[in-house]
């Protein structure tokens, strides 16, 4: 069989290949998004963008109710907006299997909190697996299909950054014949009124019970017998750092995290002498071990906050570590990319002396110097609703010094509703929707603006102006992101307005592939005042020479011209490039 | 084979193509029968922040991530970042630094200043190798290929022949781009 080193992510959009999987939703999220961006390597497979986890998580449902193997993927937080059709998919189970990858972030990453989805799986009552490397990522979804299927349940596949961000070797396999069930009308199932729901409340209960008990002889579940004075219980990537610290120690290595298979826990507890918990985040395990009444040593000495590591479990466990000091050097914090144009919208903000209420994606990096404007940034679609609750709290006074800002994926995404909320509740606030015509963060992937689909068709764009207008707000403008002049007037104008306005700033991500920068910006010396106006936007592309005149690194830089538009001496030409 | 694994890291600042760098190691340790495991840095940190990829390969790998005080090779694209990671090395340890400099915001604002002379004290510490990667490449006209030649230049210090890495390259790269990567490779293969 032919093997490959994977991705973990494209490591779990093969084992959905490879479980017969037909139809998969997703909201691009670190670290999840790359399993979407894999998955359109099988055609045998539709795979979508959606506009957020909700509707995903929806799709996916339906296409399980109609009898074929459906999956979602999503990061953790994405999963707080699907939990609404989560908690209620848990008591109408499936009838093609139904699998929800959920990607959470310890150690933050890329993300607003370090949530664990555990817990999730566990208040919704749906089993959760967790894979500890990208061979096991593409056979536990596998197993977790056969799961769903035999137990009539959701499931949930928990995967972490390291995992989904680690590559690994992968057996390749081939695809699972899986034929589509028919579809039955079955209201009892499948429309969850309070009669029905009361009877598979308690169906839900007993499967927990049933899995649990199962759990004990589920091939994921594995006890690796070593010297037995020291035992772990541990699962997915904590795993290997166990494997590598200890090599000697006895190790019960749980795949399937939620329920816990009790009789497997107490089975290998007896044995143990100092028995340890190891697992990153919360308490999950441990607690529900030392509610089995089981002496065990868990986050006392292990942390809940963070990326676990092997150094960490030797310093834990206070074994030796032969590690020199850090040298202490200037740290590099992610930045705006050199001719992003969320740079250029922040400095008009930031002129104007503007507050803005932010969200989620690369212009959340608006809140650091040197640009210091982003003042809020909760989760995503929440700026423009927090801005219009200011309102409602301190008057309308308050708001003219403030905007929203969020991104034009995000504000598809969440945003929409937030928008009609300040229409209907009559707010006066002025929302900027930064349209870089991609989601930008995670690695441009499509939406539903931008005219083309996950699977690369091309689609109807939504007019997001139209959208807007379609609301009833009269005043929707639309402006260059690198237009200086013109984005200081229609922003002064527009948070003037007592009424709700909308600024659209255009311009596409500096990163997007397909486009041409024909122009560079170069420093005229000559003319030089020395006064730092250009550097104050804070482009990566210019820095200060000794003499206190700039140098722009030509590779770097991609003419967008802000830094020219802050010269007030003409120090900063825009010339075609290579002339 | 190694029955110890073997640890390389590459560092740099997120944009600089790290990940191709590691796409072609993880290329040539697999199809020389390894188990191998590398862990990548993506999202909010590609964008100009300090970016790290960690390769492990030997008989069996377990965590994917290389640790303080473990690295083999450290394959630093940026002066700073070799400095960052200097500890992550090995005493016996070979450094590999693309000798460039990107001003991290801290120093661009004036809140902080780009270290003097990183290269000459971490060599009193160190087996450093450099090049001015940005310039080879340059000189060869195409700047992007300055992570190849630090790689060529790397590559030595790994347990490969010179055969093996140029058809992993010519296998992992863009077709349209084999032969300048191939010359690039040897470029720094030969410094």
């Amino acid at each position: 069989m032919e093997k490959k080193v994977m991705l973990g992510n494209a490591a779990i959009a093969r084992g959905a290949y490879e479980a017969g999987v037909k139809v998969s939703a997703a909201y691009p999220g670190t670290p999840s998004t790359e399993i979407s961006e894999n998955l359109v390597n099988y055609p045998e497979i539709y795979c979508e963008w959606s506009p957020n986890e909700k509707v995903a998580c929806e799709v996916a449902i339906g296409a399980s109710m109609s009898g074929v193997r459906a999956m979602c993927s999503m990061k953790h937080v994405g999963l707080n907006v699907a939990s609404d059709p989560l908690y209620t998919a848990s008591y109408i189970g499936v009838n093609g299997g139904f699998v929800l990858v959920v990607a959470d972030d310890p150690g933050l990453y890329s993300s607003q909190n370090e949530q664990d989805t555990r817990m999730i799986g566990r208040a919704s009552m749906v089993p959760v697996i967790e894979p500890s490397d990208s061979e096991e990522a593409k056979e536990f979804l596998k197993y977790s299909f056969e799961l769903s299927e035999k137990y009539d349940t959701p499931v949930i596949m928990r995967t972490t950054t390291r995992l989904g961000h680690s590559q690994g070797v992968v057996t390749l396999k081939d695809r699972e014949d899986i034929p589509d069930k028919p579809y039955e009308k079955n209201i009892q199932k499948n429309v969850m009124m309070p009669g029905m729901a009361k009877k598979r409340h308690l169906y839900v209960e007993e499967r927990l019970k049933k899995m649990a008990e199962d759990g004990h002889d589920f091939p994921i579940n594995r006890i690796e017998w070593g010297d037995k004075k020291v035992g772990f219980i541990t699962s997915g990537i904590a795993y290997q750092y166990v494997k590598e610290v200890c090599p000697e120690a006895s190790v019960l290595k749980l795949g399937m995290v939620h329920p816990l298979p009790k009789s497997l826990v107490a089975e290998f507890a007896k044995e143990i002498e100092t028995l340890y918990i190891f697992e990153e985040l919360e308490p999950v395990i441990e607690e529900q071990v030392r509610a089995m009444g089981i002496k065990c040593i868990g986050k006392e000495i292990f942390t809940v906050q963070g990326e676990y590591s092997a150094n960490m479990l030797r310093k834990a466990l206070n074994k030796e570590t032969d590690i020199a000091d850090a040298a202490k050097v200037p740290a590099r914090p992610p930045i705006l990319c050199p001719g992003c144009p969320h740079r250029s919208v922040y400095t008009a903000l930031k002129k104007l002396k503007l507050h803005a209420a932010g969200d989620i994606g690369c212009y959340t990096l608006g809140a650091v110097a040197p640009l210091n404007v982003v003042e809020t940034a909760v989760c995503m679609g929440s700026s423009i609703s927090t801005l219009h609750g200011m309102e409602k709290a301190k008057g309308k006074e308050y708001v003219r010094d403030w905007v929203a800002v969020i991104g034009d994926s995000t504000f598809l995404h969440t945003g929409v509703n937030s928008l009609m909320n300040m229409v209907y509740n009559k707010a006066t606030g002025t929302v900027l929707i930064l349209d870089n015509s991609t989601t930008g963060m995670t690695g441009h992937q499509d939406h539903a603006a931008t005219g083309k689909t996950l699977m690369g068709e091309s689609t109807y764009a939504i007019d997001i102006p139209a959208l807007c207008r379609a609301m009833g707000i009269e005043h929707v403008v639309c402006v260059s992101s690198f237009d200086q002049e013109e984005l200081v007037r229609v922003l002064k104008e527009e948070t003037a307005r007592e009424e709700v306005s909308v600024v659209i700033c255009q311009a596409p991500c500096a990163l997007l592939k397909g486009q041409v920068f024909p122009y560079k910006c170069r420093p005229l010396p000559e003319k030089c005042m020395k006064c730092g106006a250009c550097l104050r936007p804070g482009c990566p592309a210019i820095t200060k020479n000794s003499d206190g005149t700039v140098y722009i690194n030509q590779t770097m830089c991609n003419g967008c011209n802000l830094c020219a538009q802050m010269c007030k001496f003409g120090a900063i030409e825009r010339v075609l490039a290579g002339k | 084979m190694h029955d110890v694994t073997k640890n390389i890291m590459i560092v740099g600042v997120g944009g600089q193509g790290t990940l191709l760098t590691s796409r072609i190691l993880g290329a040539i340790m697999t199809r020389a029968g390894y188990d191998v495991k590398l862990s990548e840095v993506h999202g909010m940190a590609q964008r100009g922040g300090s970016v790290v990829t960690f390769v492990r390969y030997g008989d069996r790998v377990y965590e994917p991530i290389v640790e303080e005080g473990q690295a083999d090779v450290l394959i630093a694209f940026e002066r700073l970042e070799a400095l960052r990671y200097a500890h992550f090395l090995k005493k016996d340890g070979v450094l590999i630094v693309n000798d460039q400099r990107i001003d991290p915001m801290p120093v661009v604002t004036g809140a902080e200043q780009y270290p003097e002379g990183i290269l000459e004290d971490l060599a009193k510490t160190h087996t450093v190798y450099s090049v001015d990667a940005g310039d080879e490449a340059l000189k060869m006209g195409n700047p992007k290929v300055f992570n190849i030649i630090v790689l060529g230049l790397a590559a030595k210090h790994m347990d490969f022949s010179k055969d093996e890495w140029l058809s992993v390259i010519e296998e992992t790269v863009p077709p349209k781009t084999v032969e300048i990567n191939k010359q690039a490779f040897l470029k720094g293969y030969g410094l």
